[in-house]
């Protein structure tokens, strides 16, 4: 018999039952709570007068609406916004989960605090109601986002039903060039399997590509699985994962003879030699280039080096869609991606907003300035990494350079708090999601790096990293 | 959750491929703490102009489309954020069933909708139907040139009808458990809270530190 592959053992060790019907009753370690996707939750909950099965295992925090400058943080002026996040305050108080509200030194992204607070560890099963809950997946972590009704059913019952996915390994051999991240990874495999190439599996990232990454860049990979079409993404874990852990302030993070323990279950974790996937596919990574997206999914992406394409040369597009994207984003075909000018660089989501992040963007722009016409923001992913950034003085290289310094949330990754870009705006963007109207209606995203956004910030337009000094 | 058996009404078209669920409901929607009230938003940026009145020029508002209940789409509908307010946009719009194709590609087949988004449908009795490429475009193609056409869609028989002059028929694949949750119209935590003894018993085993068997 073939061994098994890190998800198949985790998915194992989850099984509280396979129903009649044929899915598998799925225990849930951690589930992960924000202020959008929870309140018809628990009102479900209080209409059937059902309490949260766990309240230990949940965690909450407001992270999509909340405003990210110091007037006007804690009087959130936006009254349905105000509202939402009031409602996540009285249900955690009335169901007794833990809140981090927006006074705590660990507010932030859902998916930026979850690691930092070693609430999530590797082997465990971790939901929440985004999408990008695949983040977690760099721990050797089964995780996955849910809709509200799962939101529902988890807080009921710390289960869910599940059917199995399939399993896709995806190795990067070989080294990754200097100025290219593991940003330029997923966005380059992205744009080899589309935006739904990867529905229905589980992917597993290996190669020795990804053995040299750090957490915070194999936390960017595993994030942005999801736009692949895929519900997970794992890397397995090894001794990187288990400094990551063992270091700094992890407060559910196990300690001394815990950790010891810990670990050598850890490593109990990767896939068997001889374990099977369902689908595989290797990735040179020295071959890739610095990646920027020019159209309206992150599976229209193309190397900085490259020019905007013509409608009938994308594969996996059919013609309408690609005029259609060019037509919003404003493109000539033809054009060198190198030649497009913006008017905005946002740093900031829990794709590329974690401390190593600000560090190589704020190391790029040290004493210089931003181009004139061009809006810089950066927003640190949680409270933790704002003041870890002001302690190293990481915020004073980005005001002096021009860039406005914030507080921790999604912010522009998404607009639903008053960061958004005007119709027309162009940005460069260390998120995850170009999608129409995504930043603010009619606002224009390229999705990049963070060191591809800090050269950018310096120009004024996109520069190939490799070739450049600024 | 309202059950699915069969459902006959008119059928529209959105001839766009990855429709993510920021289209499907835009960002500011989604601050409401309410279930109900989405389906004036469905489709809002493209649905609208900026002046707030119906945009002519797109597809789903085309008066022959008046009161539709089942769509037709292109690949992967509802990538994208996990939202369910998407799903109750659609449905609260009148949707009752979505079809798109699925696409054979190398590496394997590539589904007409993206994961969370159908599953979250099944939480809310909506079906999608997943037809190949060759079915939805000669649905397209029939869609266009009446007005007003009607389809019924059979669950139980797993059929797509298409009321033209001489009706089309279509066969879909769908997951027996889905079909079984969506005809009996099954409250899932309901289902799930009959197995408390099971998730008892297995709590009292697992280790949610190390998510391993205690020992
Ligand atoms: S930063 Fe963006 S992608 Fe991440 S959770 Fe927030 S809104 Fe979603």
């Amino acid at each position: 018999m073939a061994g098994k592959t890190l998800f198949e053992k985790i998915w194992d060790r989850h099984l509280v039952k396979t129903m009649a019907d044929g899915t598998a009753l799925l225990y849930i370690d951690r589930h992960l709570v924000h202020e959008v996707t929870s309140p018809q939750a628990f009102e479900g909950l209080r209409l059937t007068g059902r309490p949260v099965r766990r309240p230990d295992l949940s965690f909450a925090t407001m992270d999509h609406n909340v405003p990210t400058t110091s007037q006007d943080r804690m009087t959130i002026r936006d009254p349905i916004s105000a509202a939402q996040v009031e409602a996540l305050r009285s249900n955690c108080k009335e169901f007794g989960i833990t809140l981090y509200d927006l006074q705590s030194d660990h507010q932030g992204i859902v998916h930026i605090i979850g690691p930092e607070m070693g609430i999530t560890l590797p082997g465990l099963t971790i939901v929440c109601g985004d999408s990008h809950t695949s983040t977690h997946g760099a721990f050797g972590t089964l995780a996955f986002g849910i809709g509200t009704s799962e939101v529902e059913h988890v807080l009921a019952t710390q289960t869910l039903r599940q059917s199995r996915p399939k399993t896709f390994r995806v190795t990067f051999s070989g080294r990754l060039p200097k100025g290219v991240t593991s940003k330029d990874m997923i966005l380059k495999l992205i744009g080899q399997i589309g935006t739904a190439g990867g529905t229905g599996y589980v992917i597993e990232y290996g190669g020795d590509a990804v053995r040299q990454l750090s957490m915070e860049a194999r936390m960017t990979i595993c994030n942005m699985s999801i736009e692949g079409g895929a519900r997970a993404g794992m890397i397995a874990p090894d001794d990187t994962t288990y400094e990551y852990i063992a270091s700094g302030d992890r407060p559910f993070a196990p300690r001394g003879e815990a950790f010891d323990r810990a670990v050598a279950n850890w490593r109990t974790l990767p896939s068997d030699d001889d374990a099977e996937f369902d689908r595989e596919l290797t990735i040179a990574a020295d071959q890739i280039a610095p990646q920027v997206t020019w159209g309206t999914n992150p599976g229209m992406v193309i190397d900085v080096t490259g020019r905007v394409p013509k409608p009938h040369t994308v594969p996996g597009h059919s013609v309408r869609d690609v005029e259609q994207a060019l037509a919003y984003m404003d493109l000539t075909p033809g054009t060198p991606m190198t030649d497009i000018k913006l008017d905005t660089v946002f740093i900031g989501s829990c794709t590329n907003a974690r401390i190593e992040d600000l560090r190589k963007v704020a190391q790029m722009i040290k004493g210089r300035k931003k181009a004139d016409h061009v809006r810089v923001i950066v927003v640190p992913g949680s409270q933790q990494v704002r003041q870890q950034a002001e302690a190293e003085g990481l915020d004073r290289i980005f005001t002096e350079a021009g860039g406005e310094w914030r507080y921790a949330g999604c912010s522009m990754c998404l607009g639903m708090n008053p960061d958004q870009l005007k119709p027309g705006e162009r940005c460069a963007s260390t998120s995850n999601r170009n999608f129409e109207g995504r930043q603010g209606k009619g606002g224009r995203t390229h999705l990049v790096s963070p060191e591809m956004a800090a050269a950018a910030l310096l120009e004024g337009h996109f520069v190939d990293i490799r070739q450049w000094t600024p | 959750m309202e059950a699915f058996q069969t459902h006959r009404g008119i059928i529209a078209t959105l001839d766009r491929a990855n429709v993510d669920t920021d289209q499907i409901i835009p960002k500011q929607f989604l601050k409401s703490i309410k279930r109900t009230g989405f389906g004036e938003s469905l489709f809002f940026d493209w649905r609208y102009g900026d002046d707030g009145k119906p945009n002519p020029n797109f597809e789903v508002n085309d008066p022959k489309f008046a009161g539709a209940s089942i769509l037709v789409t292109r690949n992967n509908f509802g990538c994208g954020s996990s939202r369910e307010h998407a799903v109750w946009a659609v449905a609260q719009y009148g949707f009752r069933a979505i079809i798109a194709p699925w696409q054979d590609r190398p590496g394997g087949r590539v589904p007409g909708f993206a994961d969370i988004f159908r599953n979250n449908c099944v939480k809310n009795g909506v079906l999608t139907i997943e037809l190949t490429e060759a079915e939805v475009d000669t649905l397209f193609d029939q869609i266009q040139r009446f007005k007003g056409v009607e389809a019924t869609v059979d669950l139980e028989e797993q059929r797509v009808i298409l009321h033209v002059d001489e009706e089309i028929a279509f066969h879909f694949e769908v997951d027996p458990v889905v079909k079984d949750h969506l005809i009996r119209g099954l409250d899932d935590i309901a289902l799930t809270l009959e197995q408390a003894d099971a998730i008892a018993a297995f709590e009292a085993t697992h280790d949610t530190q190390m998510a391993a068997a205690i020992t």
